[in-house]
This record gives C-alpha cells, sequence and structure tokens, in this order.
C-alpha cells in the first residue's frame, strides 16, 4: 500500500504555446523514487479521444523533468521532450483509421497533461490523479489574421503575419485528399510569411462546373499574393505536400507567371505528363492502378504506380530548368509515394543539367509520406477518401515507424523554416545548399 | 542599398502569464543600425501606455532585448523586461492613472514594434519596421473562476485544474475598494485556490465590512470548499488588506491561516478596536497629511510616530503562523519599514519573532504589483468622496526590481509552507 504523497505539484511551461514550440512538464514534490505515469489526454474536433503516456521514477530531490528523464515504459520511451504529444494515439476502442488534423484554427487544440500514481497501462480513468494541468497549442500566434479568399473563383484563405508587413508570401498546397486544410498556413504566417492554403482539387468551383482546375487557377493564386497589399510581390514561395509536389515542380519550371523564391517539396515527385492539364495528371496516375499493393492488414499502398521512375523526357518536370532554390523533404518509408526514388532522379537531372547547387534533399530513414509540423501525432496508415467521383474511401498506407518519423518531422521542419527564412527574408543573392545544417 | 527583406520582430513566448520573463528579438536589420523597441497596450479604460528603448543592431543584423543594453527610453541598460515595466501613459493622458486587469478571463495585448532610429516620441504618427503581438495572461488555462455571493461575503474564487485539494488564499486588496481578481486568479494559476475579497464597494469607505466577523466567514467559505485543504489556508493581503491579515492572524479565535504574506501593511490601530478602528484612526490624523510640489497627498505621517503604548498596536506576539512582510522604504503612503521594525520587535519580545520575515526594497513605494507591472508613482484616489492623488512613492527600476523579487520570495515563501510536506517553516 502507498500513500498518495501530498501536494504533487505538476507544471508545464509554456502552458500556451505554438503547436511547433517545446514545452517543459515538470513534477515536483514526490518523494525520491517515487513511481509515476505522465499521461496526455487530447480530445479533437471530431469527438475522438487521443491518449499519450510514460512511466517515470523520482529522482533523489523528489522531481521528474520530462525533457531530461528517461521514459522507462510507455507509449515512447527514453529521453523525449515532446513525446507526450508526438505518441498521442486514439484511445482504446476507438473507430480505426483516424488521423488529426486541427480544422478551426482560431482556437487552440487543447491537452490535458496528468500525473497518475503508479506505472499504469491503461484504466487511466480508474486510477488515482494526482495532479492535472491544461495546456493550450495554437497554430495561430496572437495578431496572426485569418483572410478568406474568393477572389478569381479561388477557394482559399490567407494568413497574414502580425504587424503592418508588408512580409514574403507563400502558396500552400496539400494532396490527393483535396479540401481547403488551412493548419498549416496559419503555422507559417506565426512565422513571418503571410501563406496561403489552396483547395484546388475540390473547390467551390469545381463543385459547381464539376471540372478539375487547371494552371491558370494557380497563378491567378499566385497573382492574389504577388499583388497583396501587405505582401512582397518579389518574394513568393510555394510549399507542396504529395499530389501539391506535382503542381509545385510544374508552376516553378514551366509557369510565365509564376517566379519563386524559392520552393519545398515534401513526399513528392516531378514524374507527370508535361504539357498536360492537372486533370490529365491525375488520369497518367490512375492508368497505373493495376499496381497498387496490399499489404497484410488490407492496407493500400500505392507508391508503384510511379514506378519505375520513366526516362521519357515527355513524362518528368524538366529539373534542369529549375532556376530557384528548391528544398525536397522525403521519407524513405513512404508508401504512398516513390518520394525517396523521384528525389535521387530529380537530384541526377540537376546535376547533369548543371543547377544541382538549387537542391538541397532532406531524406529520412523510417519515415513516412505524411510529414507534417512537428510534435502531431503518427498514422502510419489512416482512412483515405478519394477525390475521384464517385469517391472511394480505403486505409491508405502511408509508411514510417513512430519515432523516426517523429524526429524526421521535427528536424524537417526546423529546416524548413530556416530555407524559407534564408530565401524570403535573407540576401537575394541564391544560396540554397544547406549541407551544414 | 541593401537587399535583405524586412525585419522580424518575435516575442518568445508569445502567450504568457504576466508573471513570465520573454524573449524580444528583432532579426534582419541592416548590421549597426539605430532602432527603436517599442511597447503599446490600450488598458481596459482605453488609456494608452507605451515603453521604449533604444538599440543598435550587431553585425548580424540583430536585437536582442534579453542581452543588449538600451541606451536610452523609458530604461536603459540590460532588461530583458523594460518593455513592460517601464510603461507609462502616452503623452497627454489623464493624470493619475493606474493600470489593474478588470476582466481577467481575457489576456492583456501588448504591442512591440520595432522604429527605424531612435525615436523618442511621437509613435503614432509613424509607421514602424516591424511589429508583433503578444498576450499576457493572469489566468492560466483550465484555471476556473467562480462567483461568490454566500452568507453575506462577496468575493470571487479561482480554483487551479485537477483533482485538488488545494491550499487555499484569502487574497486582500486596500482602501481602493472593489473588487480585484487579478492577483487572484495569478495565484491559482500557482496551485492555490484563492479567493479575491470584496469588503468595500469602489471608494465608499462606509460601506466597509468592519468586523473581523467578515473576514472570518470569508475565510471559512475557502476553508470548507470541497477542493481546498482545511488545514493549509492563508492570508494574502496588500495594504489595508494586510492590516485585515495582521490583525486575524493575531486577535482571531475561530480562524487559523496556515501563513501570512502581507505586502505594504502596518499594526498600529487600537487593540480590540476592529477595521472599523482603522478608519477612525485614519480621520483623526487628517491634520497629519503633507502635500508635495505636484499637490499629490502623502500619507506616511499620519502613521508616524510609531506609538510605544501597546494598546495602540495589534498585539502581533499572538501570531502563531509564518508571516512575510514586503515593504518599500520609499512608501510614502505609509510608514511600513518603521511598522515592521516595531513588529519586530513586539515578536522578539514576545519569542516569536522565528515566525517573521522581512523583505524591504530600497526605493521602492507602497504598490508592489506582480512583476512586470508597471509603476505606479502617484494614482487617483477617493477619499472622503473627492478626487485626490496620492502619493505612493518609489522609483521606477528600484520599484520594478522590488515587485520582480518579491513575487518570486512570496511563492517561494507559499510553496515552502503549503506544498511542502516537511510542514510549515517560516524562514525561507
Amino acid at each position: 500500500m502507498s500513500m498518495k504523497p501530498l501536494c504533487v505539484k505538476l507544471s508545464v511551461q509554456p502552458s500556451r504555446g505554438l503547436v511547433d514550440e517545446k514545452f517543459t512538464v515538470l513534477v515536483q514534490n514526490l518523494l525520491p523514487g517515487f513511481q509515476l505515469t505522465v499521461h496526455a489526454l487530447h480530445q479533437c474536433e471530431d469527438g475522438h479521444s487521443w491518449e499519450a503516456f510514460a512511466h517515470y521514477t523520482a529522482d533523489a530531490t523528489g522531481t521528474v523533468n520530462v525533457s531530461q528523464d528517461p521514459s522507462l515504459d510507455g507509449t515512447y520511451s527514453g529521453v523525449e521532450p515532446m513525446g507526450l504529444l508526438w505518441s498521442l494515439r486514439p484511445v482504446p476502442g476507438s473507430k480505426s483509421g483516424l488521423r488529426m488534423r486541427k480544422k478551426n484554427v482560431q482556437t487552440p487544440m487543447v491537452v490535458t497533461i496528468s500525473v497518475y500514481q503508479g506505472h499504469q497501462m491503461e484504466g487511466f480513468l480508474d486510477r488515482v490523479l494526482l495532479a492535472s494541468v491544461v495546456v493550450e497549442r495554437w497554430y495561430m500566434a496572437p495578431g496572426v489574421r485569418r483572410v478568406p479568399i474568393t477572389d478569381g473563383k479561388l477557394t482559399a484563405t490567407l494568413f497574414l503575419p502580425s504587424g503592418p508587413g508588408p512580409f514574403p508570401g507563400l502558396l500552400d498546397l496539400w494532396g490527393n485528399g483535396g479540401k481547403l486544410v488551412e493548419y498549416r498556413a496559419a503555422l507559417l504566417a506565426s512565422h513571418g510569411i503571410a501563406s496561403m492554403a489552396l483547395d484546388y482539387l475540390t473547390p467551390q468551383i469545381t463543385k459547381e462546373t464539376g471540372k478539375i482546375v487547371d494552371n491558370d487557377y494557380f497563378e491567378t493564386a499566385y497573382r492574389v499574393l504577388e499583388q497583396h497589399p501587405q505582401i512582397l510581390g518579389s518574394r513568393i514561395a510555394m510549399l507542396g505536400l504529395s499530389f501539391g509536389t506535382s503542381v509545385t515542380l510544374r508552376m516553378a519550371v514551366y509557369s510565365q507567371v509564376v517566379k519563386l523564391s524559392c520552393a519545398v517539396c515534401i513526399s513528392g515527385s516531378h514524374v507527370q505528363p508535361i504539357g498536360g492539364s492537372v486533370e490529365e495528371i491525375l488520369s497518367y496516375f490512375n492508368k497505373n492502378a493495376d499496381k497498387t499493393r496490399f499489404d497484410e492488414n488490407n492496407q493500400v499502398i500505392w507508391r508503384d504506380l510511379l514506378l519505375p521512375i520513366p526516362t521519357d523526357p515527355s513524362l518528368k518536370v524538366d529539373m534542369g530548368r529549375l532556376q530557384c532554390p528548391l528544398m525536397l523533404v522525403v521519407g524513405e518509408d513512404d508508401q504512398n509515394w516513390p518520394s525517396y526514388e523521384c528525389a535521387m532522379d530529380m537530384k541526377e537531372m540537376m546535376e547533369r543539367a548543371g543547377n544541382s547547387h538549387l537542391l538541397t534533399v532532406l531524406s529520412y530513414k523510417n519515415a513516412g509520406h505524411l510529414i507534417e509540423p512537428p510534435f502531431m501525432p503518427f498514422a502510419r496508415a489512416s482512412t483515405f477518401r478519394t477525390v475521384t467521383n464517385p469517391p472511394t474511401k480505403v486505409m491508405a498506407l502511408w509508411g514510417g515507424e513512430l519515432v523516426a518519423h517523429s524526429r524526421a518531422q521535427e528536424d524537417a521542419w526546423r529546416k524548413m523554416l530556416v530555407f524559407l527564412r534564408e530565401n524570403l527574408y535573407g540576401s537575394m543573392k541564391h544560396s540554397a545548399s544547406f549541407s551544414n545544417l | 542599398m541593401s537587399h535583405t527583406g524586412p525585419p522580424v520582430v518575435s516575442v518568445h513566448p508569445s502567450r504568457a502569464m504576466v508573471d513570465e520573463a520573454f524573449k524580444v528579438q528583432v532579426e534582419n536589420l541592416p548590421p549597426g543600425s539605430p532602432v527603436t523597441l517599442h511597447s503599446l497596450h490600450q488598458s481596459e479604460d482605453k488609456d494608452y501606455w507605451e515603453a521604449f528603448g533604444h538599440y543598435v543592431s550587431d553585425h548580424r543584423g540583430t536585437v536582442s532585448v534579453a542581452d543588449d543594453l538600451s541606451c536610452g527610453g523609458t530604461y536603459t541598460g540590460k532588461e530583458a523586461m523594460g518593455l513592460l515595466w517601464s510603461m507609462r501613459p502616452v503623452p497627454g493622458s489623464r493624470e493619475g492613472l493606474r493600470l489593474r486587469k478588470l476582466n481577467v478571463c481575457i489576456p492583456q495585448l501588448v504591442n512591440i514594434s520595432v522604429y527605424s532610429g531612435h525615436v523618442g516620441g511621437g509613435f503614432r504618427e509613424q509607421d514602424p519596421l516591424a511589429s508583433a503581438l503578444t498576450e499576457r495572461w493572469y489566468m492560466a488555462p483550465g484555471v476556473r473562476r467562480i462567483d461568490i455571493k454566500e452568507k453575506g461575503v462577496r468575493g470571487t474564487l479561482f480554483i487551479p485544474h485537477g483533482p485538488g485539494p488545494f491550499p487555499g488564499l484569502l487574497d486582500m486588496w486596500g482602501g481602493g475598494g472593489g473588487l480585484l481578481e487579478y492577483r487572484a486568479a495569478l495565484l491559482a494559476s500557482h496551485g492555490y485556490a484563492s479567493m479575491a475579497l470584496e469588503y468595500f464597494n469602489p471608494a465608499e469607505v462606509n460601506t466597509a465590512e468592519l468586523e473581523l466577523n467578515y473576514f472570518e466567514t470569508a475565510f471559512n467559505i475557502v476553508r470548507d470548499h470541497p477542493q481546498v485543504m482545511s488545514d493549509r489556508v492563508g492570508l494574502f493581503g496588500l495594504s489595508l488588506g494586510s492590516i485585515v491579515s495582521i490583525s486575524l492572524a493575531a486577535l482571531s479565535s475561530v480562524v487559523k491561516p496556515c501563513c501570512c504574506v502581507c505586502i505594504s501593511g502596518n499594526h498600529t490601530h487600537a487593540r480590540g478596536g476592529t477595521i472599523g478602528g482603522v478608519f477612525n484612526e485614519f480621520f483623526k490624523n487628517l491634520h497629519k497629511v503633507r502635500m508635495d510640489e505636484n499637490k499629490y497627498e502623502i500619507w506616511r505621517g499620519m502613521g508616524l510616530p510609531i506609538p510605544d503604548d501597546i494598546s495602540q498596536k495589534v498585539d502581533v506576539g499572538k501570531i502563531s503562523c509564518p508571516i512575510l512582510l514586503v515593504n518599500g522604504d520609499d512608501d510614502q503612503n505609509w510608514p511600513t519599514v518603521e511598522c515592521a521594525e516595531d513588529m519586530a520587535q513586539m515578536m522578539r519580545a514576545a519569542g516569536n519573532e522565528h515566525l517573521l520575515t522581512r523583505l524591504e526594497y530600497p526605493d521602492a513605494g507602497h504598490l508592489i504589483e506582480p512583476p512586470y507591472s508597471p509603476h505606479f508613482r502617484a494614482t487617483k484616489f477617493i477619499k472622503d468622496g473627492q478626487k485626490v492623488i496620492l502619493l505612493w512613492g518609489g522609483t521606477t527600476k528600484p520599484h520594478s526590481d522590488a515587485q520582480e523579487d518579491s513575487w518570486k520570495k512570496i511563492l517561494a515563501f507559499l510553496q515552502q509552507n503549503m506544498y511542502s510536506s516537511s510542514g510549515p517553516r517560516a524562514k525561507l
């Protein structure tokens, strides 16, 4: 029988932070050697509950500092300052295939951090709770403004940083899941970049006309940024993930209108029929649908649809013509797109053309497809609804392993911000290679 | 001409508690440029408060307020938090303003901007190079605010998040009256279930609760709350609130505080009298009020000399809990340091001096508030239905240092006496 210790003190600093900021979880006033479990609980907007937990032993001063002490067991182990967030997973009994994505970025993600007596594995609601604090994680820094954009028939949201401006701009593209996903653009604006999240697969115009948008849609989005009174028209970047990479590379190399200061492409490919419409790129992928594989859990592996990488130059963006710094971020365990192979091919093309000094490749072992801002929970697979007509719902395998993928997200985000800062805020001189990052 | 992009101001953390330090940085300036860092806040009363410091960027084009020296402005030297504590009403404001947050559920918004050159004023007429908004909170996430109207007692109780039970505090302000919640909200954010107590309407002395009974009832409301540890309830007061605390600690047979924090208080009112006795004494001594060159009222003379007659003083020898006295030696409102010295002597004679800890700050005034609050040297006060300006005293920099240092020590004192499992101890 162990006594409930008197007045355990739990603190999390900062109690209100941005989602990409680290926090320190400190438990004090314990008896030396006391065994406890630190637990995180979050209820997402869809009503699902997510939890993470770790086992610690108080040191000689009766303290546990999550940033410095090792977790002995739980949803993460070892010294992991942010493990309580990135190892969050749906509570037992939840639906399968969940993925956590904040829709309303104007409110914080609320996480309850608690301390329980002993080394608990489950059934937390019935255990002896010693202390608990509430932590807010924000996508929007104070003063960031959210501006819905409908001009030019766009479906987009612009996030302006705090201050008078003008600011560098960025066009933010997600992948084949479509919809208007705002959280990354909101976070980038919190870092001083006026960012526009663009819905290009399911925008209002496509819902009304049934037609997929084409190059002019992206050029319009670029122009809206370029002409905005609070945006520096000569300092605009593009960021794409997955299919967003296909669009970004196409615009960066071929568009007469889009003049980028730099581009960041995550988990994507340069393989596409050049000169075709966006719809034609999608059809090209679907042509190889028979190469779809399934793993032992019947989860869909789509990486083979683009393999082998074609040698026919009309089927790849001509990377030798790229004139701005490019950062490629890829997970070597990407099961959705062959992003690593494509990155190697792009590198080779640029080396042959003599513009590889513009290229930085960040490649992460055991990371999967969905390389997101840091500290977000990891999903090795999740329910994916295609934007085809009619839509189909599958369990897509993204790949990656929890710890390696979480580390990759943290490292990649930091380097992406440095890259964007250097190219958007720094000297106009190109200085792309960051081998010493 | 430089080809770098615009400068960037950043404040970390961008959302913080009011007693947390922040780091203000400006990056991407041309190297060696003179700039002015400026803070601006619009209070709930719609007045504007500002502070500013003059800097020169380093060879990387960076200014870091925490590391660099301000060479001019409302503060100078290496002052990470100078942009907050040196704030004062903008030129042209009404006289005698004081900044006090009324709605503690939303943050205080401060805009930090950087201007080109060393600017001394006229900030509204120029465009800054860049700016960042920062939030300063009195309430941590999860703290609950509960209105209390029970047994004739009026107050607001703030309860920390979690299962509890928590140590409790009765929090009392001074002679301005009204219900001020911000310190209790902040204390709850540090783990103390704290009740801000209203004991008279703003500036209406004749509505004051004068009997110890009112305060004892209030204390028990905190003590009896299901999430409060009934044997760990303390008293926290400033000015008149400290007088109440000292009286309760010494005289009450009903409440036994676990410890007391008394800022700018005194023990000099008639023994056996009620708190009302304090006001009677006060009105008797009005002739001792002096005026400074601005016609600000100096009340400290009313408390001098400290009577030798012990029947004119609270019997502090009867205090049986640790007590922390926090005072500024430039207190122009009351001779609080002299009182503290006298209290020490009385306690020494009674054999309970080991319970006493004294903090005294040179050039600090009467209103010792949570850290980074601006310094209020003289502010409006309603005395007897009349608007006057009272001189509280203190010089800004030493007063701000006192606020910062005393808060740290107050929290350590509370932690030691209310959270430590080894039981209450008096000396820090």
